[in-house]
């Protein structure tokens, strides 16, 4: 059809629409626009834009066959109490078939103090598992083979130091660096932005990220080094389009730093990876999915001028949206969940966490887990979405959407670029105040009721029963746990912590230092955390947050 | 005269979630009070000062990482251990129905979970207040 | 509590509770300024003004932290905003603070400038007032420099100091106009940012320009708040305008200039009050204003007889 004709169609149905709303009024509070059309994707051109999947820009995906050949990873993020509980907890998740781990931490741990810390009274085993030294990490890794699972680990400010554990736990199983597989965050730009788990200022943080890409690009080469993350954005409250704007500018800062470091962006582009929300808006989050694929093979391509395909590829993790859980009518959240994963896959995810029903309550219980994994394993298996790749391209309102979405992406980068970039964007508190300003509009919408959410805001049951069975971290866990950093103390050749420790901090002063054989080799000692995060924290100062309301 | 409510919103222990936080404090200066935040980390040792050199009427804070039945209880101590004996104290976050009970117990006049409307928590303050 | 007594005693709550009667104007505000005002005196007071975003709580707080060192204690008077439309304030001056917060020596308290503007530098200064007579010895009052009722609460200081930083492009303009001619002191804030040089040229330019000059020429002084670089020469120029002032008598002068004002302000106030409660409040202004209307009177004869009622009370 032409265009004309098109045109024309399009202006009797609008006459018709006129009518029609004229007696049956639409509801409020909708998207403007009411129908996509061919005119509204005319000025895609199939080739540069859209192209084909595992083929630049890669809207379609990164893989020629995505699910065709094998699924995505279902990891289930998980950690809690001490290393012992956690570990059985892997292992109930491997024996079910999830096929990764993904390790949450304690906020300690996070921040990088013991146990022991007084800080850290309260908070020990609660949102995480708490990890003070390698005796912990052996403990947390038991029966697990390093060589076979791969493992993501939620750590930023301390990546390194957790990074360094891990691959001394593989080495006392016999499993050699090469042969690692895994992800650690490490992405300390949005825990200024919107996590607020961060420690030292930007320079000496961005370092530390630098170092790790360099020291992994030799020794660890299949560990993905960052994952750079929106999903925290997101869930702080951004839009679908500030959510990827946001983290790819936080992308560009970290190439950028890599490129001053003296790395070539083809050496250590590849091992990237990205970590994104999955909301509840399916159509719109599958849009965004492709749109950050799109942008960021352009960035790559046109801005760092990559070579290697595999540079150009944005590969993700995704996890549905912990801030869209209600309280409220908890069960209802299976299905949320369900529909989120529908976004994650249908959008080309590789990794993906599903969230347990009880999570806006407290941390999921076994049951709720199991709930949560098998969700994915119904659309994996049941619901037909992977099994064709990409297929909601070509709808023309997915289309258009993922042009929208790109587009108002493409501005917020653009004046983050004229602030001077991601971090300076930061420093200024702008990133922050665009989120907020999201945040509180959402929480405006919904008490205003223009956004409906079951359960909460229409659809309430009155006298709902509080759910059972919620699980509880033991309170006594923060003790045992002392007890336990205190006896390992005890046990270990303090002077050769002594000495580890005055290495890294000569390191730490000489900025042409990589620090990470010496965090490895601290690590060794039994060295805690703590220890060396506070030796970090003596040469680098610590971050002072920007607050704007 | 010009009475104002003021406000501490705080944010105690480790947790960096501050979205409810931060969308609170704004929503009780729409409701034209006047808000102290103090950002993160804050440990109830500077929580009770910030509040005493600041006279507020009511302490909000917000926790998700499960550290409430350590920290709001020290908290209400040190608040009422430095003789204000009215200031108005509540809670907000990721916490389980069975934990409340205890945490009114210690002094927590209430507890918002996930999902409360702002506007509960500003009625809250304006019935319950004391000036 | 006898919040004056205890005040006076060192009570930290007491001090805070004081602030409070200043701010709500309770009616025993006045009575513990009476009782507190002969121990004031002995603060010397420092106004930091300047744009929103100039870094003015981070360099509060690193001032704060260099006079700890020498072993003064200091008071704040954060005051920020409120919002015309809803009544309401964010004040969070406080978050780049969070470290003074237990040290003992240091007292920090926020104020909304609640659109009663014309008292506000009345409240700031009973505030500053109470921190003074609680002993401090720096009492450092923070404001955002934007209107005209910004500058009145600086002029309550010993010292005022502007805060700027580079690249803030046409804003400069703006700001000249309203807080530059106030400063005795400049800071270059985030001067590790582009432009630094060219603000301090402009500052130069503006400051060769006042015609009013005495033989202080205010110094510029480039600092980087958030590291901690450029605060001890930046407090060498506080304690050289203090010198200063205090050796030639502007500091006795410009004392009694703020006497002479918050003197005028309170009787102005009280007058003020008298005609709103005798006069607007009774329902009394109406019946004149009826009189006048129908000729039965004239508004010179009244107000002549009111001002006779004013004085005989």
């Amino acid at each position: 059809m032409s265009t004309e004709k098109i045109q024309a169609e399009l202006a009797k149905y609008e006459a018709s629409v006129e009518k029609a709303v004229a007696r049956f009024p639409e509801r409020p509070h909708l998207p403007e626009q009411r129908l996509y059309t061919p005119l509204d994707i005319k000025g895609d051109d199939y080739a540069d834009e859209i192209s084909f999947p595992g083929v630049y820009p890669f809207t379609r995906g990164v893989q020629p066959t995505m699910y065709r050949g094998r699924f995505w990873t279902m990891r289930m993020y998980a950690g809690f109490s001490t290393a012992e509980e956690s570990n059985k907890r892997y292992r109930m998740l491997i024996e079910n078939g999830a096929t990764g781990l993904s390790c949450a931490f304690d906020l300690p741990t996070q921040i990088g103090y013991d146990s022991t810390d007084p800080i850290s009274e309260g908070e020990v085993g609660k949102v995480g598992v708490a990890i003070d030294s390698l005796a912990d990490m052996e403990t947390l890794f038991d029966q697990i083979d390093l060589g076979k699972v791969s493992t993501s680990m939620t750590i930023n400010a301390p990546a390194s130091v957790l990074l360094a554990m891990y691959i001394a736990v593989a080495e006392k199983q016999g499993v050699p660096a090469d042969q690692l597989r895994g992800t650690i965050q490490n992405d300390i730009l949005k825990e200024y932005a919107a996590r607020g788990t961060y420690i030292f200022p930007p320079r000496p943080s961005m370092r530390l990220i630098t170092n790790i890409f360099e020291y992994c690009s030799k020794n660890v080469p299949k560990w993905n080094t960052i994952s750079i993350s929106g999903y925290h954005i997101r869930e702080a409250g951004s839009t679908a389009a500030q959510e990827i704007a946001f983290t790819i500018a936080d992308g560009i800062a970290y190439c950028e730093a890599a490129i001053k470091a003296g790395l070539k962006i083809d050496d250590f582009a590849g091992r990237l990876s990205f970590f994104w929300n999955a909301h509840n808006n399916v159509l719109e989050e599958v849009a965004k999915f492709r749109a950050s694929r799109r942008i960021w093979a352009k960035v790559m391509k046109e801005r760092f001028h990559a070579e290697k395909d595999k540079s150009m590829m944005l590969r993700f993790h995704t996890q549905t949206a912990g801030s869209m859980l209600t309280a409220q009518q908890p069960n209802n959240n299976i299905v949320r969940v369900a529909l989120q994963t529908a976004a994650a896959v249908m959008g080309g995810t590789q990794s993906l966490h599903t969230n347990s029903r009880d999570e806006a309550l407290a941390l999921p219980t076994q049951e709720s887990v199991t709930i949560a994994l098998r969700t994915q394993q119904i659309v994996a298996y049941e619901s037909g979405l992977a099994d064709v790749i990409d297929p909601l391209a070509g709808s023309y309102y997915v289309e258009a959407m993922t042009d929208k979405i790109e587009a108002e992406a493409w501005d917020y980068i653009k004046k983050i670029d004229d602030m001077g970039g991601a971090v300076a964007a930061i420093e200024k508190g702008y990133i922050q105040k665009e989120i907020q300003d999201s945040a509180y509009k959402w929480q405006m919408d919904v008490e205003s009721g223009a956004r409906t959410i079951v359960g909460v805001n229409k659809f309430q049951m009155e006298n709902e029963e509080p759910p059972k069975d919620l699980l509880k971290v033991d309170e006594a866990v923060g003790e045992r746990q002392k007890a336990k950093v205190n006896a390992m103390k005890e046990k270990r050749d303090n002077e050769a912590v002594k000495a580890a420790l005055a290495d890294l901090k000569k390191a730490c002063q000489d900025e042409n230092e990589n620090l990470m054989p010496h965090i490895l080799a601290a690590v060794k000692t039994y060295a805690t955390l703590g220890e060396i995060c506070n030796v970090m924290r003596e040469v680098f100062g610590e971050y002072e947050a920007h607050v704007s309301l | 005269m010009e009475k104002k409510i003021r406000v501490l919103v705080a944010k105690p222990g480790l947790d960096g979630h501050d979205r409810g936080a931060k969308v609170v404090a704004r929503a009780l200066r729409d409701a034209g009070f006047e808000v102290i935040y103090t950002g993160l980390r804050q440990t109830p040792e500077q929580i009770a000062e910030a509040a005493l050199q600041e006279d507020v009427n009511v302490v909000a804070m917000s926790i998700l990482s499960g550290a409430h039945g350590h920290l709001f209880p020290k908290v209400v101590d040190l608040v009422r251990g430095n003789g204000m004996t009215d200031t108005l104290i509540i809670g907000g976050g990721v916490i389980p129905d069975g934990d409340i009970p205890a945490l009114k117990e210690a002094g927590v006049a209430e507890v918002f979970t996930p999902g409360t409307p702002t506007s509960d928590v500003v009625n809250f303050i304006k019935e319950n207040v004391k000036l | 509590m006898d919040i004056a007594k205890e005040l006076l005693k060192g009570n930290r709550l007491a001090l805070s509770k004081a602030i409070t009667a200043i701010e709500n104007e309770y009616p025993e505000a006045t009575e513990i300024m009476k009782e507190i005002y002969p121990h004031t005196g002995h603060a010397y007071v420092l106004g930091i003004t300047g744009p929103p975003g100039a870094g003015k709580s981070t360099l509060t707080d690193k001032i704060t932290r260099a006079y700890r060192a020498q072993g003064k204690t200091v008071g704040i008077v954060a005051v920020d905003p409120t919002s015309p439309f809803t009544g309401g304030a964010i004040l969070g001056d406080r978050i780049r603070m969070n470290e003074l917060t237990l040290d003992a020596g240091v007292f920090i308290r926020s104020m909304g400038t609640r659109g009663s503007l014309g008292g506000l530098s009345h409240k700031t200064a009973d505030a500053v007032k109470a921190m003074d007579a609680f002993g401090k010895d720096i009492v450092i009052v923070e404001t955002v420099g934007v209107g005209q009722s910004e500058v009145d609460i600086v002029k309550a200081a010993d010292t005022t100091m502007v805060v700027l930083i580079p690249g803030m492009g046409d804003d400069i303009q703006a700001i000249k106009a309203g807080i530059l001619e106030i400063g005795d002191l400049y800071c270059i804030n985030k001067s590790d940012l582009d432009g630094a040089d060219k603000l301090v040229r402009e500052i130069n330019m503006m400051l060769d320009l006042d015609s009013f000059m005495t033989d202080w020429r205010p110094p510029i002084t480039k600092v980087i708040a958030s590291q901690n670089e450029g605060i001890e020469d930046l407090i060498g120029t506080v304690e050289k305008h203090r010198a200063y002032i205090e050796g030639n008598g502007e500091l006795t002068r410009r004392r009694t200039k703020r006497t002479r004002d918050e003197m005028l302000d309170i009787l102005n106030s009280g007058i003020n009050n008298f005609v709103k409660g005798q006069i607007v409040d009774s329902g009394r202004l109406d019946e004149y204003v009826e009189k006048i209307r129908a000729h039965d009177t004239d508004p010179y004869t009244v107000v002549g007889g009111l001002m006779d009622e004013m004085l005989k009370k």
